[in-house]
């Protein structure tokens, strides 16, 4: 590890004192994991990785495992559970080192508390690649900790002993002594220093890499027992739901609530306020009606007269919006990587190609819609919610009620999935806002559907236009790329009208074809709503634009793709991302982390093996291929589809190669692939919310429509590639998404000859056979 | 004061006819398993069983289910086919997040129960949204527990 300093000191500072040096900087905090901070930060020390996120990480096995008097060992998960598996994955690093029996462990979830936990923030596909080094030191020390307390009972050299499966024994004696036998003494000692530790060799792993650990909540959730954020229930608790403001930036004009005030349950309305634009964590405002149980909240909102001032972005129009990005991808903007002479490349060139590709705003809608529950006492108060961001959501509460921090509570739930959704607080503190009001009562607050659906930090919107210079092999010689894309960071501070460091580094500065001449630029765009972080995030418009451009350079070079793909790559080699203007580059470390073009192409090769690639097919059904490098894991996908003259697809298969590095829980690994596959297709072919007067024009899933069962392929085959040597771990939860959108369009125009370039696909299709003929 | 004969109890509430089922089972009678995702009846997360059938409970009226049976995924283990999908669901370990399964759980169920089920089979499959991609898991699953309740 490159750095050891001692961390169990840091996790006896007082925690107010440590926070008063990083409250100050409120949003810049979480913004810093992102990326945003570094432009504003440039005379720090760069820190990577874990080390690099606020409140980096803790390996203290005091912290993090107990073992109880029969043999019951808790690991404690300082991250969200939201489906990644990652209370399962996490425990299985810690289980394996400690040489736990499986079937005796149990997981904790760990409340709000980063100085106590490390950094908590459930996103950017990090929790494995931050946490399974601090996790197996856990484990190790716990193990030596056992070791050592039956060395001392039986008075013989630590050497001599040996934990194995929950046993510590001593070889040359026969004797063995429990886990649970040993947890008094062991916890009495004193933590080994970190260099001390003995690690498992790799073929000493018990669950490490292997299949067939039970998910540790597999068994609550077909019971139906499993806590989710609405399933946290106080005997005579309150339930509210909130009218929100349509537009971003809305206020209450007036406000009649007597219709609502009689209907049965409802027990009283109130106004929430907004803070001013841009919004950041915080809630929109609105008016709230508190009832006895949920239906009645829900009825009582209906009953509310309310007028609105819509504020500065009542005109917000995503068709007219979509002419405004899409002229200015034509002009030249911001440069932010320039290598050779595009404008010789192009004036120089054989031929050219351009082509641009627009990308609508997403909602996450998880499942789960948004729910907080609060409890509000002599100026305590505890909270609870699926949240990813637990920390921030404890200082937001915090700030919000003027209370010290430490008065605050934060427990965090199941999440009934997250997708960045839940990296925002609004909804807590929504809940502690209302639990004020009523001391010593609990108060869940309830989003609806609709309420998901109209006041989401949504996706950006996206216009990309690329031009190619190509020689007379058919290769590039030139590559211009602009991206224009309302950013994220336009929530934090005003005038934000480019995208990030962090946005662009999602697979548009750090594009590694082997090109000699490239400009890429990022002209303005104006936010008009709350945009935010998407499962993939940037990484979705990026890669569907470059991978559709080099399928349709390859086309026109009448190349079949994968060569042209491999071709495109290069020599395999390995990038320092800096040398391509990149340096973000997922938090982590250039040296650690580069871009290897060998382990693109050996993906690129898997995926199109496995699925057969170069086969013919009849009319109306094609393969199409794309290859994407996101939070540090390289991902290609061929899909095979099948289109229907009406435009129905059928995806008949998806294969997915994925080189994540070292695999720790393969079966979830497969899992999230297979997922980001269905959303992936889900966002592709129906994906889309739009704007009009300020408002969001869907209402629920009959509008704005996900995947289901007709449109998930009938076969997604996860081919996990072995790293090639000692790499470290990649990203697993988000990287799934960006290919799968231009695999399926490419197959598309394999299948029909149609070029699918705005998404999404919905009835571009229908009667393409008729238009053909 | 309503009765609401629920998991093969008889419960009291205090609640208004209009009110949906799914609220009724969570806020009043208190059984968590029955999820709210979008109150339309569209994702199928709210699924229970009225009389062995399949209905959405965030769109059926209490009052127009009394005096009939109504099951929720909490009380689905006293059901010899719920078991079986439940530990089918187990063995492939189909859920991620796990929020929709139990709506997915009872569909399934009352899909393989031999009660004629009014619906083709590629319909019902479009019954509920798969967002998390437990989809093509749960097909094979389906596939596999029906010859184990032969």
């Amino acid at each position: 590890m490159s750095r050891l300093p001692n961390d169990f000191a840091l996790s006896n500072l007082s925690r107010r004192g440590f926070l008063k040096g990083v409250g100050a900087t409120g949003a810049l905090v979480l913004a810093a994991s992102w990326g945003w901070q570094d432009a504003l930060a440039e005379d720090k020390p760069k820190k990577f990785g874990a080390d690099g996120m606020p409140n980096g990480w803790i390996d203290d096995p005091k912290v993090y495992v107990s073992i109880a008097a029969d043999g019951t060992v808790t690991v404690v998960c300082n991250r969200s559970e939201m489906g990644q598996g990652v209370r399962t994955s996490l425990t299985m690093v810690v289980a394996d080192e400690l040489d736990a029996d499986w079937a005796k462990v149990k997981v904790q979830q760990a409340p709000g508390d980063e100085v106590r936990f490390g950094n908590q923030d459930t996103d950017g596909s990090r929790s494995m690649r931050h946490w399974y080094e601090p996790m197996r030191r856990c484990g190790a020390a716990a193990r030596t900790m056992l070791e050592q307390a039956a060395a001392a009972q039986w008075q013989v050299p630590v050497g001599e002993c040996q934990a194995q499966l929950h046993k510590v024994l001593h070889k040359p004696s026969g004797r063995e002594l429990g886990y649970g036998e040993l947890a008094a003494a062991a916890s009495a000692l004193a933590v080994p220093a970190r260099d001390s530790l003995r690690f498992k060799q790799p073929s000493e792993f018990r669950y490490i890499g292997k299949e067939g650990t039970k998910a540790i909540d597999g068994a609550d959730i077909v019971n139906g027992r499993a806590v989710y954020g609405a399933d946290v229930h106080f005997d005579g608790m309150l339930y509210a739901t909130i009218a929100r403001p349509a537009v971003y930036g809305g206020k209450v004009k007036s406000l009649d609530d007597s219709a609502a005030l009689k209907v049965p349950g409802v027990l009283k309305v109130m106004q929430i306020e907004s803070r001013p634009l841009p919004s950041e964590f915080q809630p929109l405002g609105g008016v709230a009606v508190i009832a006895s149980n949920t239906w009645a909240a829900i009825k009582g909102r209906e009953a509310l007269k309310i007028e609105w001032d819509d504020g500065p972005n009542a005109s917000y129009d995503s068709i007219a919006y979509r002419k405004e990005l899409e002229a200015a991808s034509r002009k030249p903007g911001k440069v932010v990587r320039n290598t050779g002479d595009i404008d010789k490349a192009l004036s120089g060139a054989a031929s050219s190609l351009e082509a641009s590709y627009y990308l609508p705003h997403l909602a996450q809608a998880p499942m789960e819609p948004m729910v907080a529950i609060a409890r509000y006492d002599k100026g305590v108060c505890e909270a609870w919610a699926p949240s990813q961001a637990p920390q921030v959501t404890r200082e937001r509460i915090a700030e919000r009620l003027g209370l010290p921090f430490d008065n605050v509570t934060f427990n965090v739930t199941l999440l009934g999935g997250g997708f960045g959704r839940k990296s925002k607080p609004d909804f807590v503190v929504e809940a502690a806002i209302l639990a004020k009001e009523f001391p010593a009562k609990a108060v869940r607050v309830q989003w609806t559907r609709e309420d998901d659906i109209h006041n989401s930090y949504f996706h950006t919107m996206s216009a990309e236009y690329l031009k190619a210079a190509v020689g007379k092999d058919g290769m590039p010689s030139g590559w211009l790329h602009r991206t224009v894309a309302p950013s994220i960071t336009a929530l934090f501070a005003p005038g934000m009208n480019h995208e990030a460091a962090f946005e662009l580094g999602m697979g548009f500065t750090n594009m590694a074809y082997a090109v000699p001449n490239v400009r890429l630029e990022n002209p303005e765009a104006t936010v008009h709503t709350r945009v935010g972080w998407y499962r993939s995030v940037s990484n979705i418009p990026h890669g569907f634009a470059i991978q559709s451009f080099v399928d349709e350079l390859a086309h026109k070079a009448g190349v079949d793709p994968l060569k042209y793909q491999i071709k495109l790559l290069g020599p395999d080699r390995q990038i320092d991302p800096r040398t391509l203007s990149e340096e973000w580059n997922y938090g982590e470390s250039p040296e650690r982390y580069p871009i290897d073009t060998g382990r693109m192409r050996t993906v690129l090769e898997t995926a199109a093996k496995a699925a057969g690639w170069g086969r013919q097919l009849p009319k109306g059904r094609g393969l199409g291929l794309a290859v994407h490098y996101s939070f540090v894991t390289y991902v290609a996908a061929v899909i095979e589809v099948e289109v229907k003259d009406d435009g129905t697809l059928i995806v008949h298969k998806a294969d997915i190669a994925v080189d994540c590095g070292p695999q720790i829980n393969p079966e979830r690994i497969r899992s999230q692939f297979e997922g980001a596959c269905v959303m992936g297709l889900g966002n592709a072919v129906l994906g889309e919310i739009s704007f009009k007067d300020g408002k969001v024009q869907q209402d629920n899933f009959h509008m704005y429509e996900v995947a289901r069962m007709s449109l998930a392929p009938k076969e997604i085959a996860v081919h996990l590639v072995t790293p090639p040597g000692d790499v470290p771990l990649g990203g697993v939860g988000e990287p799934g998404v960006p290919p799968i959108a231009p695999a399926l369009c490419n197959a598309i125009f394999a299948a029909t000859g149609q070029r699918i370039r705005n998404l999404p696909v919905r009835y571009q299709l229908q009667g393409w056979q008729k238009a053909q003929a | 004061m309503i009765t609401l004969k629920l998991n093969g109890q008889d419960h009291p509430l205090d609640v208004t006819e209009d009110m949906p089922l799914l609220w009724a089972i969570r806020d009043v009678a208190g059984y968590n398993g029955t999820k709210f995702g979008c109150g339309m009846g569209l994702c199928g997360a709210c699924t229970i069983h009225i009389d062995g059938l399949p209905a959405r409970s965030c769109i059926t009226p209490i009052g127009s289910v009394v005096g009939q049976n109504v099951t929720t995924i909490d009380n689905l283990h006293a059901d010899p086919v719920g078991q079986v999908v439940q530990q089918a669901w187990l063995d492939s370990a189909v859920a991620q997040c796990g929020f929709c399964q139990g709506g997915q759980i009872m569909s399934a169920t009352a899909l393989l129960k031999p009660t004629p089920i009014r619906a083709t089979s590629r319909s019902k499959r479009q019954w509920s949204a798969t967002f998390a991609g437990a989809a093509p898991t749960t097909g094979s699953r389906l596939r596999s527990a029906r010859p184990r309740l032969t």
